[in-house]
């Protein structure tokens, strides 16, 4: 059950958008597709939701393969980014749409879009058209008109993506408890590695048209597979030949069996957390993370040596 | 209010006095010169009652056939790719750049008695009709095209992904988008037909109580010295004309009616 994708390739042109991508997503859950801009992540939403046709590969639905299905039958909700407000229909009407299409009586649609606007808290806003609302109510007139069809599947395309950050935050909360409410399974596209963090329970990282890794939150920042996913979710420095999370650099000022000698080049407090910007003794520059209390300890001063034991690192294998 | 609007408001009233006003003004004065009674001859006289039938139920049924067509040929030129497109859509213009006499002439030679086609519709009401559809071509075409190319993609795909079918999505969806800008080439296209008199002087053959629009009779009446009786008729013909326009335009604002 849920979503099954097999070995999905889709080309625009000379592009490859998506190379042989396969995913399981389980029925009910929350999923993150997270990647940086042009890494599929959305055209990889859309061959799901049927707004692409892939060039090869499968999507099967709830069991049934969707592959050859038109959008309007695949029983999918989508939120596009921009919200696409219908906007010479009312928040009831754009709501109401899918039920009008499908020609429910009236009173089951009155009473239907009146459970969803309570749903999405807009019930004052119901009489209103789009242009009169601010973007986070659009957005959840967005959600709540992509529900009223009861979507086996609803699909998000960076549903917070034009929103400010405040709202942003809002609509995330918000949008993990409708997850728990209602149940339904949902994917969602983001760039952003905190908003996936935060919601998804299973997170698939794209890069460059292919999956890199797909697992819970947790995975990923523990157990990445590969120098992107350790970068992407999270930040990472590079020393050499391997990886190192910023917070498991391990400052001394006493030289220090397989340490590396670095001279410090800046120190930023930003609150709670201080970054200390290194130069090393080799090459490159790299940052290490630290609580404030933990730089006052250290009684670092800019110009000063100290050396970095990077015992935590991780080594890829070549070529990923 | 801007600092500017006092100026601009000032250099709008005084352009469209200029332009608009004091010539229909000059008009109606010209109108009233042969008295109430003159007035009132040249408007009741039956040539004159039905030339103005004729003008605006063919106006009338150009702009509907135009706001149709033109809709389709706005879509194909947006949506659809084929080679020669950008011909195609520089030729929508060309009616426009065509002396409208010019028009009338080829329309005779195309739909005349000696038509290569085997078409004669010379001197008929359809002959109007072909003559006015060719020249209003290209409003609602030009109105509706930026319109469909701004409109966002998105719509017509959460229309989709809601249910809804081809015909669906564009009867609920695009069409109200479209709408506004369909009624606005509508508008112009009926004006522009309530006037027109180059391309329908020659084809039209000019047959009182058959072929003959008010642009001609207004002619007809000025050739015979009667200025004044063209003034009446031009004036009425402004006045339901002024009458059309107003209600489109109300039309047009219930459909952008959810413009904040």
């Amino acid at each position: 059950m849920g979503i099954h994708v097999e070995g999905v390739t889709k080309r625009f042109g000379s592009f490859t958008a998506l190379n042989e991508v396969s995913l399981d997503v389980q029925q009910g859950s929350l999923t993150a597709l997270l990647g940086p801009s042009g890494s599929g992540k959305s055209t990889l939403l859309r061959v799901i939701a049927g707004l692409e046709r892939p060039d090869a590969g499968r999507v099967t639905i709830s069991g049934e393969d969707a592959t050859g299905v038109a959008p309007r039958k695949r029983g999918v909700g989508f939120v596009f980014q921009h919200y696409a407000a219908f906007k010479h229909m009312t928040v009831r009407g754009n709501i109401a749409f899918g039920l009008k299409i499908r020609k429910r009586p009236r009173a089951e649609v009155r009473a239907r879009v009146d459970e969803l606007l309570a749903l999405v808290q807009l019930q004052p806003f119901a009489d209103r058209y789009p242009s009169q609302l601010s973007g986070g109510q659009r957005q959840r007139m967005a959600l709540a008109r992509a529900l009223a069809v009861e979507p086996k599947v609803l699909l998000l395309d960076e549903p917070f993506g034009a929103l400010d950050t405040r709202v942003r935050g809002e609509l995330r909360e918000w949008l993990h408890r409708l997850h728990d409410e209602v149940r339904v399974t949902t994917v969602f596209v983001t760039h952003d590695q905190e908003e996936a963090m935060a919601l998804a329970d299973q997170i698939a990282v794209l890069h460059d048209g292919r999956i890199e890794q797909v697992g819970s939150p947790r995975d990923l920042y523990d157990q990445p597979q590969t120098p992107f996913v350790m970068s992407f979710v999270g930040a990472a420095a590079q020393l050499g030949e391997r990886w190192v999370r910023q917070h498991d650099l391990d400052l001394r000022l006493e030289p220090t069996a397989g340490a590396l000698e670095a001279r410090v080049e800046r120190i930023a407090r930003l609150g709670f957390e201080a970054r200390v910007e290194l130069q090393l003794a080799g090459s490159g520059t790299v940052w290490a993370q630290m609580t404030c209390a933990e730089l006052n300890r250290l009684e670092l001063e800019r110009g000063d040596t100290v050396w970095v034991l990077a015992d935590r690192a991780r080594v890829f294998a070549e070529s990923s | 209010m801007s600092p500017f609007s006092g100026l601009t408001l000032g250099v709008v009233v005084t352009y469209l006095s200029l332009i608009v006003a004091l010539p229909l003004a000059a008009l109606v004065w010209q109108s009233t010169k042969s008295g109430d009674t003159g007035f009132w001859q040249s408007l009741t006289s039956p040539e004159a009652v039905s030339a103005l039938k004729l003008t605006l139920l063919a106006s009338l049924a150009v702009a509907l056939v135009n706001a149709i067509a033109g809709t389709v040929i706005a879509w194909v030129l947006v949506r659809d790719e084929f080679p020669g497109k950008g011909v195609v859509n520089a030729l929508i213009d060309l009616p426009f750049a065509l002396p409208t006499i010019v028009a009338g002439l080829t329309m005779l030679a195309l739909y005349g008695p000696r038509s290569p086609l085997g078409i004669d519709v010379a001197y008929t009401r359809t002959a109007i009709v072909l003559a006015l559809l060719f020249v209003t071509l290209p409003f609602v075409v030009r109105t509706v095209q930026p319109v469909l190319q701004e409109l966002d993609r998105e719509l017509e795909e959460a229309a989709e992904s809601l249910g809804a079918s081809d015909w669906q999505t564009f009867w609920h969806i695009v069409f109200p988008n479209l709408l506004p800008g369909i009624l606005s080439g509508v508008a112009l296209a009926f004006a522009k037909a309530v006037g027109e008199f180059g391309s329908v002087v020659i084809i039209t053959g000019n047959i009182p109580f058959k072929t003959e629009v008010s642009s001609v009779y207004i002619f007809g009446q000025i050739e015979s010295g009667n200025t004044s009786g063209a003034a009446a008729a031009s004036v009425v013909l402004l006045a339901i004309s002024f009458g059309v326009l107003l209600l489109i335009g109300a039309f047009r604002r219930w459909a952008t009616r959810h413009h904040a």
